[in-house]
């Protein structure tokens, strides 16, 4: 499948470019390439939380790779969006450990409250619900990602329902 | 109590920070590196201390260091392997989050051991925040001058750069996570050459689990001897266990090794045992790739002996009777859960995270998690049993990297010791459809929830 | 060093590997190679078709390897022992990537141009099992035009990476590569880019499968009909050495010259390639020798060769030629 330019160019503040110069200078000489994952990782926190094509082009500019070996690098990496995501990405974990304590049963329960399917984004653009794999907090399931941080233990209907709605205020404020 | 090494210091308030770290011994095992050990004693102590690596595979630390080429002249670099996502694996996290500066203090002395001038510490991407502390740590401990130009007045420099992943399972293969360090795919390499020869940039490498890195600080202030006194037998040392599953008391554990698995289990030191008052069905004691075990071959070998946590004792029976320490994720399974959906959850995952070189692991992990939903859902066959049995043979052994292993051991296993349960899916489909974790999908409890 | 493969004893050279030393004898020990190629640089090793058992490592150590090994890119110790059709489990593991590579494969040889010469559709001949088990839905990929020349049908391919690798080593600039990952895995650009360069052409001549096609022969013919002749022309990109694919007079198709093992001596370009269809811009040399068992070899072709036109059966030079 081909993906379809945007044609939104992208534009990088000059701090979020000096971010990323000092990033590629941390790694030794002529290995630049190295900083690929996280120069990726910074572009794509910039564009609302999705490499579009242009996005990845621009990294292959900044770089000195051909886009290529950018677009191969991004689609290897389950972190990496390539498709636009909502406001607050729930990254819930759906491997063993977590569905054996009811990890399961947060999804049909984001599901239900959210009314999209995993991997849909609700109509206001707020969240989208993705299923991910073991993310490194087995004895706290069940357990999403948001973001930067892990929300963990969230056994209860309550618990979710009090969650979303900081989700919403914080998502209201910002707007 | 146990013996605690490297969580000896956890509950003291601040050990977060550079100051409260130091005051409690902090960092003196690089001065002690530095100032009255040659590089060659260092890999001298951590070889007699018997630690071996806590990644899964158990290979003795000091032996890889010694496998270093030191002769060509080239760079040396030592990577730290904190990709921890081996499911029912959480401990070097743990670690990470709330002791940093034992990280940071293991890199310095096992680089100067290594005589390298350069660590990285490849950390999943999730973990993003642990990044942070991380990166927090290492400015402090550069401000404190163990970091940087000429360290200690020694003339020894050194940096550290944290480097994150992005979401990818099989960057825990050593090689494969070298890739990705270079900016690449992480599809790993064909061995030999190892790391040891040719690792980073073509470089002499070693590569060390979190865990592995933190327990040298130990053995370079107490001694090789001193750490393999505790432990037993080859299994020395303290082993870091992330308990997770249906038991009370869910966490991340040190423990001496040589433990009982039924003290580790059912005592209120440790798991606390099961949750609710159930039974114990199984266990899954080093991470979802080693094989399965049943309640009774959990508690007691094929030969009748208690069962301890040792690398040895574990794995005492082979693949047919026993399993592995691996990466201490230790997975608890009451008497209600449902093992041809735990395996199916976990062939999914080993579907998911293939990277897809090699064709045994990118065509048969995805046949067997369809010939496996098939099963859960009530629409497998019997021959459908034997034909996994046959898929995960032509697998196991067969790949480039361990993950085709990986993928393989638990369907062996859970065949091996549970084939009447996939059997009863076979013969019961309708009951095996409603069947779900906990049974929570027949329960009240589940479907008033879902009430929105 | 002196290496035993199925109890036949050779020499050969410290840091052979043991599908070269296996190819020096030649015949049935020598190993199936989907993925590796000898011109390419750090290819093999991922189709696990060659995988071999090493019964004893060496003289120094004797102990057999803990698992098969792939022969193409293991390098022969003195004094190793090595069982390939000899082996039993080598032999039931290779009935297993067979399989592994057939379950996502479309099999569609009959309207497939590799048909003939592909070398997955031989290495399922010769291993693999008469049915499949595999009773769920195949994995589909749209076909893809990646350039004016050359058609990937993605369906087929067993992802042995060549078509990278020359990308890599031959051109000034690689355009496409492997996205997604797992068996997800496919070769594309990400994006509608066409691959365009000198020596681009080559990637369908390494394609051990029907996944690249030359767009231009595109079901004109299937190739047990045509009469392959070795021809060359004077170029200033390549040797100009190349196989005309004949039928009369016409030029069906234009590739390189392939050995035994199906790899190509020398790359050529794309003028070569796709824009001589003139057989008035060609020497031929004679006829191409061809395996026995090929299915190409059974439509006699020399025959055909005969009823060349006159003005380029007498630029024909070469004595095998002249036998016939």
């Amino acid at each position: 499948m081909l993906a379809v330019k945007t044609n939104k160019p992208i534009i990088l503040t000059e701090e979020i470019q000096n971010k990323i110069r000092e990033v590629i200078e941390q790694y030794p000489e002529g290995k630049s390439k190295s900083a690929l994952l996280p120069v990726l990782h910074i572009v794509q926190d910039e564009n609302a939380g999705w490499l579009s094509v242009e996005a990845m082009d621009k990294v292959a500019e900044l770089m000195k790779l051909r886009p290529i070996e950018v677009y191969e690098v991004a689609t290897f990496y389950s972190m990496y969006n390539l498709k636009p995501v909502g406001r607050f990405l729930l990254e819930v974990c759906h491997t063993g450990p977590c569905a054996i304590r009811k990890g399961e049963w947060l999804i049909d329960y984001l599901k239900k409250k959210l009314r999209i399917n995993v991997g849909e984004t609700t109509a206001d653009g707020l969240f989208t619900l993705k299923t991910v794999e073991c993310l490194g907090a087995c004895g706290y399931a069940p357990m999403m990602q948001v973001g930067e941080y892990y929300y963990e233990f969230l056994e209860t209907p309550e618990k979710v329902d009090k969650l979303l709605d900081d989700f919403r205020m914080k998502g209201f404020n910002k707007n | 109590m146990g013996k605690k090494i490297l969580l000896e210091h956890i509950n003291k308030p601040g050990i977060k920070s550079y100051e409260i770290y130091r005051q409690n011994g902090g960092y003196n095992s690089v001065e002690k590196a530095l100032k009255e050990l040659k590089p060659a004693d260092i890999v001298e102590e951590v070889k007699k201390s018997g630690l071996r690596g806590r990644g899964g595979a158990g290979f003795p630390a000091g032996m890889k260091w010694s496998f270093i080429d030191k002769k060509s002249g080239n760079p040396r670099y030592l990577v730290c392997n904190a990709d921890e996502s081996e499911p029912g694996t959480f401990k070097d996290r743990y670690l990470m989050e709330f002791i940093p500066h034992l990280l940071i203090e293991g890199m310095i002395t096992s680089c100067i051991a290594l005589e390298s001038n350069l660590g990285f510490i490849y950390i999943r991407g999730e973990y993003k925040w642990i990044k942070k502390i991380l990166e927090q740590a290492i400015a402090e401990a550069r401000a404190a001058g163990w970091l940087g130009h000429n360290i200690l007045g020694t003339g020894y420099s050194l940096d550290l750069i944290v480097h994150p992943g992005a979401g990818a399972y099989i960057c825990g293969e050593e090689t494969a996570l070298l890739e990705s360090l270079e900016g690449k795919r992480g599809n790993p390499r064909m061995k030999p050459p190892f790391p040891a020869v040719k690792g980073l940039y073509g470089n002499p490498t070693v590569v060390n689990n979190v865990e592995t890195i933190a327990s040298v600080p130990w053995i370079i202030n107490n001694g090789g001897d001193a750490y393999s006194k505790i432990g037993i037998g080859r299994s020395t040392g303290t082993k870091l266990i992330s308990a997770c599953g249906n038991i009370n008391k869910p966490g991340v554990y040190e423990i001496e090794l040589g433990l009982p698995v039924d003290e580790f289990l059912n005592s209120e030191e440790y798991c606390g045992g099961i949750k609710d008052g159930k039974m114990l069905k199984a266990v899954v004691a080093g991470g979802s790739s080693v094989p399965i075990l049943p309640a009774e071959l959990f508690y007691k070998t094929k030969k009748g002996e208690p069962r301890l946590m040792s690398y040895e004792s574990l794995s005492d029976g082979g693949f047919e009777s026993g399993t592995m320490l691996g990466s201490g994720g230790f997975i608890v399974y009451d008497e209600d859960q449902c093992i041809v959906r735990n395996t199916w959850n976990f062939s999914r995952f080993y579907h998911h995270e293939s990277c897809g070189q090699c064709s045994p692991c990118r065509e048969g992990t995805g046949w067997m998690e369809k010939v496996l939903h098939n099963l859960e859902n009530g629409h497998g066959k019997m021959s459908d049993i034997d034909l996994l049995w046959d898929i995960q043979k032509k697998i196991d052994g067969n790949t480039i990297c361990p993950l085709g292993d990986a993928a393989a051991w638990p369907v062996a296993s859970a065949i091996r010791h549970f084939r009447e349960e996939f059997e009863w899916h076979v013969e019961h489909a309708q009951e095996a459809q409603k069947r779900n974790y906990g049974l929570l999908k027949s329960t009240k409890e589940y479907f008033s929830a879902l009430v929105v | 060093m002196k290496v035993t493969i199925d109890n036949i004893e050779i020499d050969v050279e410290p840091s052979t590997t043991i599908m070269n030393a296996a190819r020096k004898v030649g015949g049935d020990i020598v190993p199936p190679a989907m993925c590796y190629y000898t011109s390419l640089k750090g290819s093999g090793g991922k189709c696990r078709a060659c995988l071999v058992k090493v019964a004893q490592g060496s003289t120094a150590d004797p102990r057999p390897m803990p698992k098969l090994v792939a022969s193409c890119c293991t390098n022969v110790q003195e004094g190793m022992v090595v069982q390939n059709i000899t082996s039993p489990e080598v032999m039931e593991t290779r009935k297993g990537i067979v399989e592994f590579l057939l379950i996502n494969h479309p099999l569609d040889c009959p309207v497939c141009d590799q048909a003939g010469e592909c070398d997955l559709q031989n290495f399922a001949f010769d291993h693999g099992r008469q049915q499949t088990r595999y009773d769920f839905e195949r994995r589909t990929f749209d076909v893809i035009n990646i350039g004016e020349d050359i058609k990937l049908h993605m369906t087929r391919c067993i992802l042995c990476y060549r078509c990278t690798m020359v990308a890599d080593q031959l051109t000034d600039g690689r355009e496409h590569g492997i996205l997604w990952r797992g068996d997800k895995s496919e070769i594309s650009t990400y994006i509608q880019k066409a691959v365009e360069n000198d020596f681009s052409g080559n990637m369908i001549d390494v394609c051990p499968v029907g996944a690249l096609t030359d767009k231009h022969f595109r079901f004109r013919n299937r190739v047990w009909f045509l009469n392959p002749m070795d021809a060359h022309r004077d170029c200033k990109k390549c040797s100009g050495k190349v196989v005309l694919w004949m039928r009369g007079e016409e030029i069906f198709r234009v590739t390189g010259r392939k050995d035994q093992y199906n790899e190509l001596k020398e790359f050529i370009c794309n003028d070569c390639r796709f824009e001589n269809y003139d057989s008035k811009n060609w020497i031929v040399d004679g006829p191409r020798d061809i395996a026995n068992e090929s299915v190409i070899n059974a439509n006699h072709y020399e025959e055909g060769t005969k009823a060349l036109p006159k003005e380029l059966y007498s630029k024909l030079n070469n004595e095998k030629w002249e036998n016939v």
